[in-house]
């Protein structure tokens, strides 16, 4: 048995719902990530969601801190690794103390290229010019850059430089937020 | 309108490529295309099926039919949007 106030609730439920969808649609959508590793696994998530997001249609924006400044470092992109140290879910899981010999962190990563590469996969460094290319917001830790030591010019070029602030500015439009 | 009916303005081919290559390849096609053209895009990935009916809500065209023969995967999508 439905009572009358049960059904005006869910009228005003069903009204304000409606009303908040057509205030809401047409909207750009948006979504702010951390990227905060520099690992290859780790740094893949954020330069394909940022990119899709854009091919999209929304508004994208990475803020590289900690290690996942050397994304957007010239000197350090292009060497981007991962480790068979504690990663059991690695292609080739080996034990902790063989991944500790000298050599095991260029073979995984070698590994891990090798597969990427059979099936097309976009560098990461390609990755980051499609984002670049299609306006996602690449924003560089300030912090990161003085605790590391790290100059503009060490930087790809076109991203800014800011800190928390700025990007919870940022960050507080969007409907989607992620941390990696 | 079935597809038969359909000559593409635009072919893209996406196979034998994983996420985010369909959906970009997508985007770089709908970018040469002006609104109410028609793309033919092919891609393997499964997960394609789901992400480029996305891509169509999300840009505002219109996904006109998907077919499937073996892994290969074909979408007709017309442009929308802005």
């Amino acid at each position: 048995m439905v009572t009358v106030a049960e059904r005006a609730l869910q009228e005003n439920l069903e009204l304000f719902t409606r009303m908040h969808r057509e205030a809401h649609e047409g909207e750009t959508k948006r979504i702010a990530i951390v990227a905060s590793k520099g690992t290859l696994d780790m740094v893949y998530p954020p330069l394909i969601l940022a990119s899709t997001a854009s091919a999209m249609g929304m508004e994208a924006g990475i803020f590289f801190t900690f290690y996942g400044l050397n994304v957007i470092n010239k000197k350090k992109n292009k060497h981007l690794q991962v480790s068979p140290i504690a990663n059991p879910a690695a292609p080739m899981p080996v034990p902790n103390i063989l991944g500790a010999i000298p050599g095991m962190t260029a073979m995984a990563t070698g590994m891990l290229k090798r597969m990427m590469r059979k099936q097309n996969m976009p560098s990461t460094g390609e990755l980051v010019s499609v984002c670049q290319q299609s306006g996602v917001k690449l924003i560089a830790c300030s912090t990161t850059m003085g605790v590391m030591g790290v100059k503009q010019e060490d930087l790809i070029d076109g991203v800014d430089i800011a800190g928390a602030a700025s990007f919870l500015e940022f960050a507080s439009k969007a409907q989607i937020t992620l941390f990696v | 309108m079935t597809t038969r009916d359909l000559t593409p303005d635009l072919v893209v081919d996406a196979s034998k490529t994983l996420c985010p290559t369909p959906v970009l390849r997508a985007k770089s096609g709908m970018d040469k295309l002006q609104k109410g053209q028609v793309m033919k895009l092919v891609a393997t990935d499964p997960g394609s099926k789901a992400d480029i009916p996305s891509f169509a809500r999300m840009g505002g065209h219109e996904l006109l039919s998907t077919e499937q023969a073996g892994q290969t995967f074909v979408y007709w999508l017309r442009k929308g949007g802005k």
